[in-house]
């Protein structure tokens, strides 16, 4: 039994990064007892005043705000015949930690899906023959309406200042934006952030190649902007120190500037750093939660009691504070019983790198979003059934930083020596990207479980995760490398390198894709297939709610905080109107 | 359902350990951090290496970044200081050291042995000596250029058999890529960690360093940037 106890409060949270800094002062201003407990570090916004950040070794290099292995390490397997193996050191994804979260470092895309992403099972059913997609894809809708989220959606653009080009307000397509946006009821907050070389070239290229490139959404601000909450972001000064960063000029949205500096003013909200919650207590019969055991940072255990649990710590830590705490049942991925640890999906990118040798391209004078996108190719608006596989790409020209510790070189430079040393001379500043960011579909043999061997510090088992590339996402790959190598070729590179996944490809964990893991404890309309329903609530712990990554079905092209931002919103306020004057199942089936 | 006892004298003990090794990657002496910037290189004692094992290092970093042709080496930007601080300072104390250890897994699925960079230090540059002792007949830093780079490409290979030299579990293309990646930090990080002295590295290549703000220029297209780095000390190179 824990040592300590602490006073009762309304609601506790864990993990306090995008999701449980939204849940916070959602409840905190309905006016509840909120206490929110972070595993990592207290991160004030005066840490990371200029010029603190702009230091790539620190931030980029050695992963100064982000989780540490040592720490927060998962295990990993290709198939559920192999003994998984420790992401002893990061390398496809990075998990963040502290106050937060990664919100304090995200490169700041904010995209929505697309109204067919939402429905993506309903799609394939219409669109695909039997026979063509893998008998083993396990895809499901949304449990929503494009016309229930998107309120929330533009409720979570403005908390964030998004700043863009409209491409769809109320039905009615807008010059300059996606015109495959879903419909919006207002237009962008701000204007779009300004282009830099090499998006303006992939932009027109693309245009007279028939695409309809747009600014990449942005959620670091393009002027200067205040929040629904009270919360104020400056213009961002395009310091070329944004993704993997803390902000220095406080432009970027991230939970410090949207919304902490606001609701750690309210005597109703309190928050603990260095708090690493072990496990959710349940009472006896398991239907609810009556609190969550914590260890401090004297490495006392403590109990924190609550009428509320919001599981807000990251995808794979949900999933797996879920199953050390037994809400919900574990996964089997041969009799598909259980919810907890299924729907696991990740995602793909690649990329052609374009070297000129006569052309500036600055790439240090630029904001984390920076770039153009097109959505041509998203499930729904093209014919990928033809093709014989379902997904899409954001097809782009980014430059999320230009610092020069990994600059690419032209195929054919030395690793070292006099020839690397001459290369970065010559082509530090000299290249552009295209590159793709995909869907990821689910599948029956890619889930998330307790590992058997290994634990962490505090002695309990590690998350293990069992995925791979399958042949519909590998496909994919290999028919965007097309396009991409057609755009490129349109430029007229001096020389040109590619890293596109092949038929054969295996999951390389030594190589970063993004942090954008979704899936584990899904939200869907039944309990027999999702582990949370439409309000992020437990089908089996009514007091219990997961917002995260977790909740998606399936992984679609669009970067996630913005639908993760949307969710969570939708569940706070089916927690104030509904789930506060009658405690249980919000969902009855 | 898990009611694991939480093993708090194990993790009381790693607090412990770790609190004699930093974990936070700035190296947490900022004073001596301050002072790295004015070293002298052939003044300058390391506290990592042995004489001997920085009498290698030096060696070898001079060739991973000679220094012949454009762009300053590694020793006129101090680069072998770098790496001996930041081994002083804990680098690798955020990897996951717990066993068992697969040895021989897929490079796909990353990191698995079980090395610290520190002692991957220690048995590379020791393995390093005796292949150069027993291929050319003398120790690496009394080579020729062109044999230096051969040993070098042995081990970045791994044609150099740290098996038969008598350590199994250490394989010489590992240790390299140790080396060569902290040899590049080294040149192109902050110079306040000890290494792209006086920001040589960053005017080479037209990196303005810590200057971070660049509202006016993210309009001008396609001209080169006038303007020399800034250091996060704020000296101007």
């Amino acid at each position: 039994m824990p040592n300590i106890t602490n006073d009762d409060v309304d609601v506790v949270i864990v993990g306090l990064g995008w999701a449980g800094s939204i849940m916070a002062i959602e409840l905190a201003q309905a006016g509840l007892k909120v206490r929110a407990l972070e595993r990592g570090p207290d991160r004030p916004p005066e840490d990371f005043a200029y010029p603190k950040p702009a230091d790539q070794y620190a931030y980029a290099i050695r992963n100064k705000v982000f989780a540490t292995p040592r720490d927060a390490a998962l295990t990993v397997r290709y198939n559920d015949a192999e003994t998984a193996l420790p992401t002893r050191k990061w390398g496809a994804f990075a998990p963040g930690t502290g106050v937060g979260g990664s919100g304090l470092h995200w490169t700041g895309v904010l995209i929505r899906p697309t109204t067919t992403d939402i429905k993506l099972k309903t799609y394939a059913d219409h669109a695909y023959k039997r026979g063509i997609l893998d008998p083993d894809m396990r895809i499901k809708d949304f449990p929503f309406t494009w016309d229930e989220i998107e309120p929330f959606f533009d409720k979570f653009d403005k908390i964030c200042g998004l700043s863009g080009n409209t491409g769809n307000l109320k039905g009615v397509i807008q010059p300059g934006g996606d015109p495959f946006e879903g419909p919006r009821s207002n237009p962008y907050p701000l204007p779009a952030l300004h282009d830099t070389l090499n998006s303006s070239l992939f932009a027109e290229t693309a245009r007279k190649m028939g695409y309809h490139p747009f600014p990449n959404p942005s959620a670091n601000v393009s002027q200067a902007w205040t929040n629904p909450y009270g919360a104020q972001l400056a213009p961002c000064n395009y310091c070329g120190y944004c993704s993997k960063y803390p902000c220095l000029n406080y432009s970027k949205a991230s939970p410090q500037t949207t919304i902490l500096d606001v609701v750690k003013r309210m005597p109703n909200f309190s928050y603990r750093a260095n708090a690493n919650v072990i496990r959710v207590d349940l009472h006896a019969d398991k239907k609810t939660a009556k609190g969550v055991t914590y260890i401090d940072e004297q490495q006392r255990e403590v109990f924190q009691p609550a009428r509320i649990v919001i599981l807000s710590s990251f995808q794979f830590a949900n999933v797996r504070l879920m199953l050390l705490s037994g809400i919900g049942q574990p996964y089997n991925p041969i009799t598909e019983t259980g919810t907890v640890g299924r729907n696991y999906a990740f995602l793909s990118n690649g990329d052609a790198t374009l070297f000129f040798k006569d052309k500036h391209f600055n790439p240090f004078a630029t904001a984390g979003a920076t770039g153009e996108m097109f959505n041509d190719i998203s499930p729904g608006n093209f014919d990928g059934a033809a093709l014989g596989f379902i997904g899409g790409a954001k097809i782009h020209s980014s430059q999320a930083t230009g610092a020069p510790i990994g600059t690419a070189l032209p195929k054919g430079t030395p690793g070292w020596g006099k020839g690397w040393k001459e290369g970065m001379v010559d082509w530090y500043g000299r290249s552009m990207k295209i590159g793709i960011t995909t869907t990821c579909m689910s599948y029956r043999g890619h889930f998330l479980d307790l590992d058997p061997n290994y634990k962490d510090p505090w002695g309990q088992p590690l998350l293990r995760m069992t995925f791979d590339w399958r042949q519909n996402e590998l496909k994919l790959q290999r028919y965007l490398r097309g396009l991409v190598l057609d755009i490129a070729k349109e430029l007229k590179p001096d020389a040109m390198s590619e890293t596109f996944l092949g038929l054969d490809s295996h999951w390389d964990i030594t190589k970063y894709v993004s942090t954008h893991n979704v899936g584990g404890a899904i939200m869907g309309d039944s309990p027999r297939d999702s582990a949370l329903n439409r309000y992020l609530q437990s089908w089996d712990v009514h007091n219990v709610f997961v917002p995260g990554g977790n909740a998606f079905p399936q992984n679609f092209q669009a970067n996630p905080t913005a639908m993760i931002g949307a969710i969570t919103l939708f569940a706070a306020e089916a927690i104030k109107q509904h789930y506060l004057k009658n405690p249980g199942p919000l969902v009855q089936v | 359902m898990s009611t694991t006892k939480i093993n708090l004298s194990r993790r009381t003990l790693l607090m412990a350990g770790a609190a004699a090794v930093p974990l936070v990657s700035i190296p947490v002496y900022r004073a001596r951090a301050a002072g790295l910037e004015g070293v002298e290189l052939q003044h300058y004692q390391p506290v990592f290496f042995s004489a001997a094992e920085w009498t290698f290092m030096l060696a070898a970093c001079d060739r991973l970044i000679p220094a012949d042709g454009k762009g300053p080496g590694a020793l006129e930007t101090n680069v072998p200081v770098f790496i001996d601080q930041q081994l002083r300072a804990g680098l690798g104390a955020d990897v996951y050291m717990d066993g068992p250890h697969k040895n021989d897994a897929a490079s796909t699925l990353g990191f698995q042995h079980n090395h610290t960079p520190q002692q991957m230090y220690r048995i590379g540059i020791k393995l390093a000596q005796q292949y150069s002792q027993q291929t050319h007949g003398k120790p690496f830093e009394q080579l020729a250029a062109a044999d230096k780079d051969a040993v070098l490409t042995a081990l970045e290979k791994n044609t150099a058999d740290f098996a038969a030299l008598g350590d199994p579990t250490l394989k010489a293309s590992q240790f390299f890529g140790q080396m060569l990646d902290d040899t590049k930090n080294g040149y192109l990080a902050d110079p306040m960690y000890g290494g792209n002295k006086d920001m040589k590295a960053w005017v080479a290549i037209g990196f303005p360093g810590a200057r971070a703000a660049y509202t006016e220029w993210v309009d001008v297209h396609d001209v080169k940037y006038p303007l020399g780095p800034v250091s996060l000390s704020g000296k101007r190179a």
